[in-house]
């Protein structure tokens, strides 16, 4: 029987970049993936004769460090993609290169002032976000370290702007934007990064301005030649890659001297073995599904279960005869916001706590055949919307003709937005949280594999016991967005994790 | 050469303890009080002859209870009479007694749930677990992060031991606890919504957070982390009303030679190459003093009476940025008799206790998603009690008052300014609510006095009407508060000092802001230090 | 709402023997336990512990908390909460176990019923109604169902206990080894009997449904009645348990969930329950913490002590020398013995200072004048007072 030093479970982002750093590394890697196409939330899928997506519409931040490590090539995209807060009557906010247009003056001023800010901070952190947080009743004194270097790190900040940061970490997006911004559309343009795709609302404290300083800078590409790449590094350096080979259990055999996991089972039964079982799935389905409870102790798995990991996104795809043509905008390129206000993003959120879906959702949208001509058919595009806020659990159920309703209110903003384009729909998708669920394997549908938020970060990611990779049961290690630092296209995670398992 | 050596802005009960303990140092000490009765928002008031209101302030738990008996406030006739319970009322018919007795206690809550009334045991413990290292925080200053100043580095020390001392797992779950939202936090430990929501009720009062926002589930330890006599969680009366608090604190400052001036608002800090030197009133008169201590908020210090010139640059704009929002209002009945509400045993014990129309949690968000949008609810969460069936002091025989504490209540309006008909509107809402409860109830209504942020901020002088002078979220919060840098309670200006609520450790009838900041006046002038150790050790 | 009472939500249940029971509590010392209205003695503590121990006594045990967990999964639910391997406990045998937090720390300790292939009594002293759900969490064919309010309890100790249960018509029950469960036809249903206690000495605990607690109680107290039957109160049993060196929790230990302080609960190993931590299962809940702490040894250790003089040392600050030079532990349950007429205490010490001399701080009033006292104690292995009948198959019947 073949054996492995190490099974990868999910060939997302971050299980193709742990398992190119460890077959590079040498050691003997197979990567398991359930969908037929790796990239996890990035992979794509036909949902429409020649039109393919993918949930993850653009990859923004992805380590340049890592890159560099890995020797990725073929698509890092020069600029990071524009940010722009669509205005019904084409009068847009455009957030691009550090700067800001389509607004006043001082609001401009403010902008590149707030920016630099983010920019200081963000380099201050950035270095941890690629490091393993240790516990902090670690018993070496090089555990403590990298809090005392986050210390240090925090301290030269200067007196002033340390005194910020601690003000502003904890922030509500809504406050830190109005203490400094006049024009709404603005406000919440830049308050989108801090809160999508967690149970956040922009006068949410206690996690937006930290998950907006996460999602800066590093490198941007076009999620799909991302995966393509990682792909590539991964099986020339060796690593084999095994895609729809859904896993079905981690195995785990022991007697007296405890348990481990050695070795995972699939589908059809057939069970393979390794040193270790890496999974890239999100904790939830990692423990309480492949491991199973019996193998945990009680207070853990009540850990894991309680963790935020409910998504709140829903995904639109549509596959378009003509490119999209919104008002007042020169290409649909870049990352395009219908929410006018902070209060629409607020007021769609209520309705979400009750179960509900707003009259007019907030919608981020993409066009990412743009960017990869691949996904499309010659002159065709396919339009990719973050639909927000929708719950996993609607009231009344998901069915499908509540599937279609909220798709209709989608399109009816996009259509204000961008008249005509209702007719050039070809087709469409619509990916309800639970359909995330099923299609990906992450429980809630949760694209970050848990929310965003202060309790659920560094060492504390996704609950101390397993925040460093390794995990209570031996052989077992974590790699995915569920681990810190968090989700996102970066890498981080499973390079981490790959760290932790070669050290 | 100086008619005092310190004025106090502000007669709220800080102001007042702050003076206290700085008369008590020997200087002599002028309290200035735009209103013609001292207390701020601690007062006893009548205001329907025969009734007394604690219109603002209701109830007390934080009193420190090492100031109380260090500057002899029983001597100067405070008497806090812890009250037995509260009962929450739900959406429909569903009540959650509080009774006093614990095993009692527990049948209640088995009636509601099984699952719950095992549980409370686990939540209890935890929340005394978190009270007793925040307590320990109270009655002291908070270290500044980025000194290397010794004291600095010796307050973080001890803080890192006490917090150590609760295990490192617990340290996870306390910053969990810290910044997760009320509703996450009890879902960890109940399963009925009526005992979610009952629990949840103090994590929004006076906040501007719905149960669902993260942060919320401090807020609610904030408001049981209190005790009377050590029964952490416990709820006291003043008897005579909150005013006896504030009353009991001028008569010890008062006996220290200290000077109180009412009626005589401040129209600016008088500033002097940087120094605050005095106080100009708003009659023109010009008070010279060694030091000037602010009682009032941050916003209000910053931006109302110090002239934008006079402060160092950006202080002024901290100041505006100052998180300062209204979020709640108060209705004050007088009653001609004892109103009955439904659902509730004929028991005189449960019958005094307080109320809490607490509903359910979704009640209380959607009753802060009105809020969000310049409204309020129909549907509010009220927090009711009614001291005159403890105390004899505040209303005739056999007549009550009733003191109901609305949240959520909007500083602004979606629809324009409060006016006199929209405040009764907002009462009125209160009153159908209460009818719904206790029909009948309106007929019982002698007099009533409806607050709204707008009155509240108008009479006391509470920006915003937000009666803890500032939020208390993480970014104002202990060395952030109120704003990160001055949390020392030395302001931005030599000779100037904060003591109100916006200081830490923040909002609640508890004398610890004004102790703090006498603390720290008294080591600036090398005066030996007259404010005592907080006396307690955990519970 | 009991339209008649305004007052009842403030009263306490009634255990279904109460109308007996009132009528033999003379003294009106009634406490509570889990919300029942609960007997501290009947007529005389001391009296009813010499009942336990010279003829028999009757203990209502309704107020326990009883869980029947059932289903598939059952056992290996069970199995990964407790510290016991419950699949090697037989269908009809009762054991004695712990349960641990991910920590190692006991959150209570109680009693398995093995009922059935796939039925089981959980039965302990505190509400664990949440922890069993958490417990039972993920596991797919299990099912937790609080019967304490309908299952009837009487524990039925001492001497002559099996001899009442005979003439009560139990034919066989003196067959019935310790820790074994018997059914018997009674009253239109089943009677349940364990050969279990808290008294240290021979005893049974009878379990029926709440509707026949009565028919239950007149016929055994018909049967007892030449046999000294005597219904005894929290008091006696404390004398008893502790002799016998068994625990309580609020005395001995600090359920684990109700611990405010760090570490100021307890492990397995630091009450003497080591034997009770199965470490040839695989897994169950807070094995790894316990693994380690078998490995580096318990800080503390729950020990039982002689004192020499006799005066009881009740929350007493235990020494490592007479003149109180370091605090080395703390009492926590302390009496005198009338059986073996010995000063017996429990204490938790810290383990370092086991070997080392032991000295107890008595406070003692004579005529409300407080005394101190120095007193030497030594540690006993075993329990205090074990008698041979405990164990004995078929017992005597005295």
């Amino acid at each position: 029987m073949q054996r492995y030093d190490a099974i990868i479970i999910g060939a997302g982002h971050n299980g193709l970049v742990c398992a190119a750093r460890l077959a590079r590394a040498g050691r003997r890697v197979l990567v398991l993936e359930a969908a037929d196409q790796p990239g996890g939330l990035a992979a794509r899928h036909e949902f429409h004769p020649g039109f393919r997506a993918c949930p993850a519409h653009t990859a923004a931040h992805f380590s340049a460090r890592i890159a560099t490590d890995l020797g990725l090539s073929g698509g890092a995209l020069p600029t990071a993609p524009r940010l722009v807060g669509l205005a019904s009557d084409g009068a847009h906010v455009v957030v691009e290169n550090g700067a800001v247009t389509g607004v006043g003056a001082e609001d401009a001023d403010a902008f590149r002032e707030l920016d630099a800010l983010l920019d200081r901070f963000a380099a201050t952190l950035e270095p941890f976000w690629g490091r393993t947080i240790p516990r902090i009743g670690g018993p070496r004194l090089a555990d403590k370290l990298p809090f005392a270097q986050l210390g240090f790190a925090l301290r030269r900040l200067g007196r002033e702007r340390l005194h910020e940061f601690l003000r502003i970490a904890a922030l509500p997006a809504r406050d830190l934007l109005d203490e400094r911004f006049e024009h709404p559309l603005l406000k919440a343009t830049l308050g989108w990064d801090g809160l999508v795709g967690s149970r956040m609302a922009p006068r949410s404290p206690n996690g937006a301005v930290l998950a907006m300083l996460y999602r800066r800078g590093r490198q941007a590409w076009a999620p799909s030649k991302l995966i393509d790449a990682l792909v590539a590094t991964a099986t020339s350096a060796g690593a084999e890659l095994r895609t729809g080979t859904r896993v079905t259990r981690v195995l785990v055999e022991g007697a007296a001297d405890g348990i481990a996991a050695t070795g995972v089972e699939l589908a059809d039964g057939e069970q393979l073995r390794a040193d270790s079982v890496v999974s890239s799935a999100d904790p939830q389905t990692t423990f309480l599904r492949l491991v199973g409870v019996r193998h945990l102790d009680v207070g853990f798995t009540n850990r894991i279960r309680r963790l935020r990991a409910g998504g709140l996104v829903a995904k639109l795809h549509l596959a378009l005869a003509e490119a999209p043509r919104f008002t007042g905008l020169d290409s649909p390129a870049g990352r395009l916001l219908t929410a006018p206000t902070m209060d629409a993003i607020e007021f769609a959120f209520d309705d979400a706590k009750y179960g509900g879906v707003a009259a007019q959702p907030v919608l981020e949208v993409a066009v990412p055949s743009l960017d990869d001509a691949s996904l499309a058919p010659a002159g065709q595009h396919v339009l990719s919307a973050h639909v927000m806020y929708v719950p996993h659990a609607l009231e009344g159920g998901w069915t499908d003709a509540a599937r279609d309703a909220i798709a209709e209110r989608a399109i009816d903003v996009l259509e204000r937005h961008a008249p005509g384009l209702r007719r050039s729909i070809v087709a469409r998708e619509f990916l309800a949280p639970p359909d995330i669920e099923a299609r990906h394997g992450v429980a809630g549908g949760h694209w970050h594999h848990g929310d965003f938020a202060m309790d659920q970060l560094l060492m504390m990611r996704p609950t101390y016991d397993a925040a460093q990779y390794r995990t209570p049961l031996p052989g077992l290690w974590l790699c995915g967005a569920g681990c810190h630092p968090a989700g996102d296209l970066t890498g981080l995670a499973g390079d981490n994790a790959a760290r932790e398992l070669l050290r | 050469m100086s008619a005092y050596d310190a004025i106090v802005i502000g007669a709220g009960h800080n102001g007042l303890t702050n003076a206290a303990y700085l008369a008590k140092a020997g200087l002599r000490v002028l309290v200035v009080e735009k209103n013609d009765y001292v207390g701020g928002a601690a007062v006893s008031r009548e205001l329907h002859a025969g009734w007394t209101y604690s219109n603002c302030s209701y109830v007390c738990s934080m009193m420190r209870q090492a100031i109380h008996r260090d500057l002899d406030l029983g001597r100067h006739g405070l008497l806090l009479v812890p009250y037995l319970g509260t009962v929450n009322f739900g959406d429909g018919d569903e009540r959650l007694i509080a009774y006093h007795d614990p095993q009692a206690s527990y049948l209640e809550l088995k009636r509601h749930s099984r699952h719950d009334a095992d549980a409370m045991f686990r939540f209890q413990a935890d929340l005394t677990r978190y009270s007793n290292f925040i307590r320990k925080t109270l009655l002291r200053t908070p270290p500044e992060p980025t000194s290397f100043r010794p004291r600095d580095i010796r307050e973080f020390l001890y803080l890192g031991r006490q917090l150590w001392a609760m295990g490192e797992r617990e340290i996870y779950e306390y910053v969990r606890f810290f910044t997760i939202s009320a509703a996450d936090f009890l879902e960890d430990y109940f399963e009925n919504d009526l005992v979610k929501a009952a629990m949840a009720s103090p994590g929004i009062i006076g906040t501007a957070l719905g149960v669902e926002s993260p942060g919320s589930a401090y807020i609610l330890l904030h408001h049981v982390m209190g005790d009377v006599d050590g029964n952490i969680g416990a709820w006291g009366l003043a008897r005579g009303g909150m005013g006896a608090i504030s009353k009991a604190l001028a008569a010890a400052f008062q006996g220290f030679g200290g000077e109180i001036r009412t009626e005589a608002p401040v129209a600016r800090i008088l500033v002097e190459r940087g120094r605050a030197t005095g106080v100009v009133l708003e009659n023109g008169d010009e008070l010279r003093a060694g030091i000037v201590v602010s009682n009032l908020d941050a916003r209000r210090t910053f931006t109302k009476i110090i002239d934008r010139a006079d402060l160092p640059d950006g202080i002024y704009e901290k100041a505006r940025n100052f998180r300062i929002r209204g979020s709640s209002g108060k209705v004050n009945i007088a009653l001609s008799g004892l109103p009955k509400f439904t659902g509730l045993p004929a028991n005189r014990y449960v019958d005094r206790g307080g109320q809490a129309f607490t509903g359910s949690l979704r009640t209380m968000e959607r009753a802060y998603d009105c809020w969000k949008r310049g409204t309020w609810s129909e549907d509010p969460f009220i927090e009711s009690v009614i001291p005159s069936a403890w105390d004899p002091t505040v209303a005739p025989p056999g007549q009550h008052w009733m003191s109901n504490f609305i949240q959520y209540c909007p500083p602004e309006l979606a629809s324009g300014p409060w006016t006199p008909e929209k405040r009764d509107a907002f009462g009125e809402s209160v009153i159908a609510k209460l009818e719904r409860y206790s029909p009948g109830f309106r007929d019982l209504i002698v007099h009533m006095e409806v607050r709204t942020p707008h009155e509240i901020e108008n009479e006391i002088g509470l920006t915003g009407g937000n009666i803890f002078q500032g939020e208390l979220t993480i970014d104002q919060l202990f060395f952030n508060r109120p704003f990160p840098g001055y949390a020392q309670y030395r302001m931005p200006l030599k000779n100037l000092y904060m003591c109100g609520s916006s200081t830490h450790p923040g909002g609640g009838v508890s004398s610890a802001c004004g102790a703090n900041a006498a603390r720290e006046i008294l080591k600036d002038l090398r005066r030996p230090n007259t404010v005592p150790a907080d006396d307690f050790d955990d519970e | 709402m009991n339209a008649t009472d305004p007052y009842a939500g403030e009263r306490l249940l009634l255990s279904p023997f109460h109308p007996r029971q009132q009528a033999y509590n003379l003294r009106d010392a009634w406490g509570a336990w889990n919300g029942y209205k609960f007997a501290d003695h009947y007529y005389d503590a001391e009296y009813e512990y010499f009942c336990i121990r010279n003829q028999c006594g009757t203990y209502d045990i309704c107020p326990m908390q009883k869980y029947e967990i059932r289903g598939r999964d059952a056992a290996a639910m069970l199995n990964r909460m407790v510290t016991r391997d419950v699949s090697r406990i037989g269908i009809d045998r009762v054991a004695y176990t712990v349960w641990c937090t991910d920590e190692g720390r006991v959150i209570d300790d109680g009693t398995i019923f093995r009922l059935a292939e796939d039925r089981f009594m959980l039965n302990c002293g505190s509400p664990c109604t949440a922890w069993l759900r958490q417990s039972a969490y993920g596991f797919a064919d299990v099912e937790v169902r609080d019967v304490s309010d309908s299952l009837a309890g009487l524990s039925l100790q001492g001497p002559t206990s099996c001899a009442v249960l005979k003439r009560m018509g139990l034919t066989g029950i003196e067959q019935a080894k310790p820790f074994e469960i018997r059914h018997f036809p009674f009253a239109g249903t089943t009677l349940r009997v364990s050969r279990t206690g808290f008294t240290g000495d021979l005893g049974y605990e009878l379990w029926i449904a709440r509707e026949q607690a009565l028919e239950l109680w007149d016929a055994l107290y018909a049967a007892g009645a030449d046999y000294g039957i005597q219904p005894y109160g929290e008091a006696a049993t404390n004398m008893a348990r502790l002799e016998a060196g068994f625990i309580m929790p609020f005395m001995d230990f600090t359920e684990a969930f109700k611990t405010v302080r760090f570490e100021h609960d307890q492990t397995p190993f630091e009450l003497g329950l080591g034997w009770l931590v199965d470490f040839d299962m695989p897994h169950f809940s807070g094995r790894a913490a316990l693994l380690e702490e078998r490995r580096r040894g318990p800080a503390w250790t729950l020990a039982r002590l002689d004192i020499e003089g006799n005066w009881p040392a009740d929350g007493s600050i235990v020494y490592d020398s007479e003149a109180c030079r370091k605090d080395i532990g703390y009492v926590t349950s302390a009496m005198w013995s009338p059986a073996v007429k010995a000063n017996i205490a429990l204490a938790m010490l810290r383990s370092e200072h086991l070997r080392g001399p032991i000295w107890v701080e008595i406070y003692k009033s004579k005529d409300l004048r407080p005394y101190r006292r120095m007193a030497r104690a030594s540690l006993r292995k075993g329990p205090f007072w074990a008698p041979p009948r405990a164990r004995q198959t078929p017992p005597s019947d005295h």
